[in-house]
């Protein structure tokens, strides 16, 4: 034991010395947190207005008010006729104009159609199909109110969002998160370092000496194993102070599921350097093996729905979607195993196999 | 300047020699362009719903018929009760459940105005708003629809460019939409753009950064310290093949991306070309910069995977900018990612001219000054 | 040993790094077209010492002039005039023996004429015309060794600095790689050479011996045996080097 303890801190020296690493290991996570909160979010707010209103008058000026005073838009500019248009949405100046026809207060006033313009930006669909529902509806309130004869009918939406009453990305990129750092720290680490070994040639040393396969693995990956939790704590903490992120459900619990998943990185880093030498394949392996799917097909940032078939049948096989959605359970509906049982059932699988894989392989380069 | 040309031809024996450098300027980032664009989307489709249906007349059954033809929903069940539809709610088996109230129809005909409640599972944050906004297009039509038939409508909505509803003289305003670009809502045409620009991003400041610290590893960039060669004859020869590489590859992705998506090329490639060429200037400078700051190549990707995390969120290319809270636009006004980004979506997908994207392709071309003359500066061929 | 002013030109030269003293005030003088060894123990300071000299280092205090230049003000033009082959191979492996050659070759400005030609002759002369074309890699070391001395003259060079050549070698590779050394000599450049193997010294014309920083004996070989009374080169090191170690324990690093 005592010489598994030597291999616990020389690895922990390592990692203590190499600075600019660690700094990247601990800054990102903490960034990432930053930048997941402000940035990566998909909600519509202070959309960019033009008005073409070649003949002002009471019903358009009426109109436009109500479109300022809904505090969605900002009028931008206010145009008489629409060919500066096409350079204001190219230059991204404007996202949605409104285009009255001359004579829309008299058209209404002898009972004919008064034709209205809304143009939106589509290059983002989902931006632009809010955009477009947020005027219509807009158009629609101020149409009530309009002095002829009230008729139509009006189906009334009633929206609730439960789960996540304020419907903030900010609250579902957490578990996501959670899984990317375990991932580059579990899997990603545990890879290079073992390579690393293997490309000084200490490996050798290492299996030469008392000390057993298991023993090596566990000497190299632990102190990884504790920068890890640290970083998933540290990512938690951080989300709940800034963002107020919630945590309804076991906090127990939670931790379990991140070891599970832990040891599926981890399984999947020690199978990733079985099968190379050289520090640099190992990365690019990982990065590209592990990082991406995670980041792109787990749900993390993009709705897995959304996805065509094909990457949906996919994304089943990577380990960071089963636990974002165990995450995503506990922290924010509060559900047990009760109800996540089939995707912890799941992990497990992918832990046993690919531990015993990794194990086997492990063996199989001392032969 | 022969110089030059005879270490940059060393260069691209390097490269080419080289088999992970090849795979990942070549094969990695077709790749990647296939499987992201494809991933990268926030398109609803088959949303799975549940609708509680208290009524039961032909107006709420025609609603729940409208929703399961849309294409955005899939209905599972047409009359759930209450209880059921909650469970699937919290089971996951249902995204959306839909009641309609007892009376309905008689509301509509009555009063003109009826409530519909829609409760969504918002977990997934951005669907769930995009859910609502599909439903509340479909209760908007099927209200102008109705409307016609039930009382007389003051409002109409036409959706695109279809031909006012025939009225019996009734004022109404007449309220047509119209998308101005990339009109058949694919998502797939909105990322591709972004899409290229993270490709050449990453060969441009991950080979750089690469290249030189594994120089300093292996020892040969000692040797070439020695030489007469100058900071600028060396920083030119080592970037000079790459950024070749960095705009074939941009040449290679928006092939693929016309061979398999069918993307809009409406402005001047010409122009994309021409800012592709001072944005890879800095991505390459970035990779310098970061080279002269580490000493060992594990080092080098893993400041350059930190800092294009970064770069790549922060760009506008998952996420609109203007979505993001106004500080961090603020910030992100300087990342040159971020322009690169609006220039290659505004020609591509918008048709811009030189005239629209004048003004963050000055920036990129200050940034370009910026950091090479920093990695210049910085790049040492002697030790203080 | 051809005439004329120094070509080294030594003062007081240090260099430290933080309190660690690795070159201490050095003071030495190496002549047109002779074989100068550099010799000292690992960690003696020797590397350093040529990294001041070949403008990789600035020196923290003192005098040096290579080849009539400055090391601090003029550390350019010090790079035209010489050549280097450092301790760690640094020729590229994954390109040929012809293509390593042309690429230093047009670094320092030869004409492509001059370039091929220079290239013929170097290739005639250690014999590797047959594998003019083959990676570098799959050369043996000695021949690798050979190749980045001669690649170090192509530029024909005032003085060549060569930086423990020989480490790794075989015995018979070495003996090449000294007439390889002397036939430079002979041709007009100036060698110095650092090696930590001692009977390498009795090739040189004059050497010097850096023990912790410092230079403890300079001179002819046969002169400084007759000064301190030993036999051989190595009886001179460890002569030279024990009262160092008991002074200065753990001074030197490894």
């Amino acid at each position: 034991m005592t010489a598994l303890w030597g291999l616990l801190r020389k690895e922990a020296l390592h990692i203590l010395r190499d600075r600019r690493t660690l700094a990247v290991l601990l800054l990102l996570p903490v960034l990432q947190v930053v930048i997941f909160g402000y940035a990566i979010r998909t909600d519509v707010e202070d959309v960019r207005l033009a008005i073409v209103d070649p003949a002002p008058d009471f019903a358009t000026l009426r109109l436009r008010a109500r479109l300022t005073a809904a505090h969605v838009f900002r009028v931008v500019t206010v145009l008489r006729e629409t060919e500066p248009l096409e350079r204001l949405f190219q230059t991204g100046t404007v996202q949605a104009a409104l285009v009255f026809e001359p004579g829309f207060a008299d058209d209404l006033g002898r009972g004919l159609p008064a034709r209205l313009l809304v143009i939106t930006d589509t290059t983002e669909p989902n931006t632009g199909v809010t955009i477009q529902n947020h005027v219509l509806s807009v158009v629609q309130s101020a149409a009530r109110e309009m002095p002829t004869r009230a008729g139509g009918v009006q189906i009334v939406p009633q929206a609730r969002l439960r789960f996540n009453p304020t419907a903030e990305s900010k609250n579902l990129f957490v578990p996501g998160l959670m899984a990317f750092v375990l991932t580059i720290i579990s899997c990603l680490m545990t890879a290079i370092t073992l390579t690393r070994e293997k490309e000084t040639g200490t490996m050798e040393a290492l299996l030469v000496s008392p000390l057993r396969p298991w023993q090596i693995i566990v000497g190299k990956v632990a102190p990884y194993l504790l920068v890890g939790f640290a970083s998933v704590i540290g990512v938690i903490v951080e989300a709940r102070l800034v963002f107020d992120v919630p945590l309804r459900g076991s906090v127990p619990l939670l931790l379990a599921e991140g070891l599970l998943f832990i040891l599926v990185s981890l399984a999947l880093g020690v199978l990733i350097s079985a099968r190379t030498d050289s520090q640099r394949v190992a990365m690019t392996a990982a990065l590209l093996g592990t990082m991406l799917p995670t980041m792109i097909l787990s749900g993390f940032i993009f709705p897995v729905e959304s996805m065509p078939r094909v990457l949906q049948y996919l994304s089943n096989v990577v380990p960071a979607k089963w636990f974002v959605i165990i995450a995503r359970g506990i922290m924010l509906k509060g559900t047990g195993l009760a109800y996540l049982w089939q995707e912890t059932l799941v992990l497990s699988g992918m832990a046993l196999v690919l531990l015993g894989a990794a194990a086997r392989s492990f063996h199989e380069r001392l032969e | 300047m022969r110089r030059i040309l005879f270490l940059a031809r060393a260069e691209v024996l390097h490269i080419v020699r080289d088999r992970t450098t090849l795979a990942q300027v070549l094969v990695v980032p077709i790749v990647q362009l296939l499987v992201l664009v494809n991933a990268a989307t926030f398109v609803i489709r088959d949303t799975p719903t549940y609708v509680v249906d208290y009524d039961r007349t032909s107006a709420s059954r025609g609603l729940t018929n409208r929703l399961a033809a849309s294409g955005h929903f899939r209905v599972l069940e047409r009359s759930a009760s209450l209880t059921q539809a909650n469970d699937a709610l919290l089971e996951g088996t249902a995204t959306l459940v839909v009641t309609i109230p007892r009376d309905f129809e008689k509301s509509l005909t009555r009063e003109g105005r009826a409530p519909v409640q829609l409760v969504v599972n918002a977990e997934k944050g951005s669907a769930a708003g995009i859910v609502l906004n599909y439903a509340g297009q479909i209760l908007a039509r099927y209200s102008a629809e109705l409307g016609r038939e039930l009382r007389p409508s003051l409002f109409t909505i036409g959706m695109g460019t279809s031909e006012p509803a025939p009225g019996r003289g009734n004022p109404r305003i007449d309220a047509r939409t119209r998308g101005w670009y990339n009109a058949t809502l694919d998502y797939r045409h909105y990322m591709v753009p972004g899409i290229l620009v993270a490709l050449v991003t990453l060969i441009g400041t991950l080979l750089s950064a690469q290249n030189i610290a594994r120089e300093k590893e292996l020892g040969t960039l000692e040797q070439l310290n020695v030489t007469p060669l100058t900071r600028a004859q060396f920083i030119a020869a080592k970037l000079l093949p790459l950024w070749v590489l960095g705009l074939l590859d941009l040449g290679l992705g928006l092939l693929a991306g016309k061979l398999v998506f069918d993307v809009p090329m409406r402005g001047s490639l010409l122009l994309l070309f021409a800012a592709a060429a001072i944005y890879l200037l800095v991505a390459l400078a970035i990779g310098l910069l970061i080279s002269t700051g580490v000493d060992t190549q594990q080092q080098a990707m893993f400041v350059t995977f930190f800092v294009l995390n970064v770069y790549l969120l922060l760009s506008g290319l998952f996420t609109p900018i203007d979505s993001m809270s106004p500080w961090m636009q603020a910030v992100s006004q300087l990342n040159p990612v971020r322009h690169f980004v609006t220039i290659s979506r505004a020609v591509l997908i918008k048709g811009a001219g030189l005239a629209e994207v004048a003004q963050p392709l000055v920036i990129l071309c200050g940034f370009a000054v910026v950091t090479l003359s920093l990695a210049v500066q910085r790049y040492r061929k002697r030790t203080a | 040993m051809t005439g004329g002013p120094p070509v080294i030109e030594v003062n007081d030269l240090t260099r430290t790094f933080g309190s660690f003293v690795a070159v201490d005030r050095i003071t030495f003088e190496v002549h047109p077209g002779e074989v100068f060894g550099f010799l000292g123990a690992n960690g003696a300071g020797k590397t350093t010492a040529i990294r001041m000299l070949t403008g990789l280092l600035v020196p923290s205090g003192g005098q040096a002039r290579v080849a009539g230049h400055d090391v601090y003000t003029e550390s350019e033009a010090v790079k035209r005039s010489i050549g280097y082959m450092s301790q760690r191979f640094s020729l590229y492996e994954d390109l040929t023996v012809r293509e390593n050659a042309r690429l230093y070759g047009g670094i320092y400005g030869l004409t492509d004429a001059e370039i091929r030609e220079r290239i013929g002759a170097m290739l005639a002369r250690l014999k590797l015309e047959a594998a003019a074309d083959t990676r570098v890699s799959a050369l043996p070391l000695g021949w690798r060794q050979k190749l980045a001395f001669s690649v170090a003259l192509l530029h024909r060079p005032t003085i060549v600095f060569l930086d423990e050549p020989t480490s790794g070698v075989d015995p018979v590779t070495r003996r090449q790689f000294w007439e390889l050394i002397y036939e430079t000599a002979r041709a007009g450049t100036t060698v110095l050479v650092t090696t930590h193997y001692m009977d390498e010294a009795e090739y040189c014309d004059r050497i010097s011996i850096m023990v912790a920083g410092r230079i403890e004996a300079l001179g002819a070989p046969s002169d400084l045996k007759k000064q301190f009374g030993v036999e051989s080169m190595d009886e001179l090191f460890v002569r030279l080097a024990r009262p160092a170690a008991g002074a200065s324990a753990g001074a030197a690093a490894p």
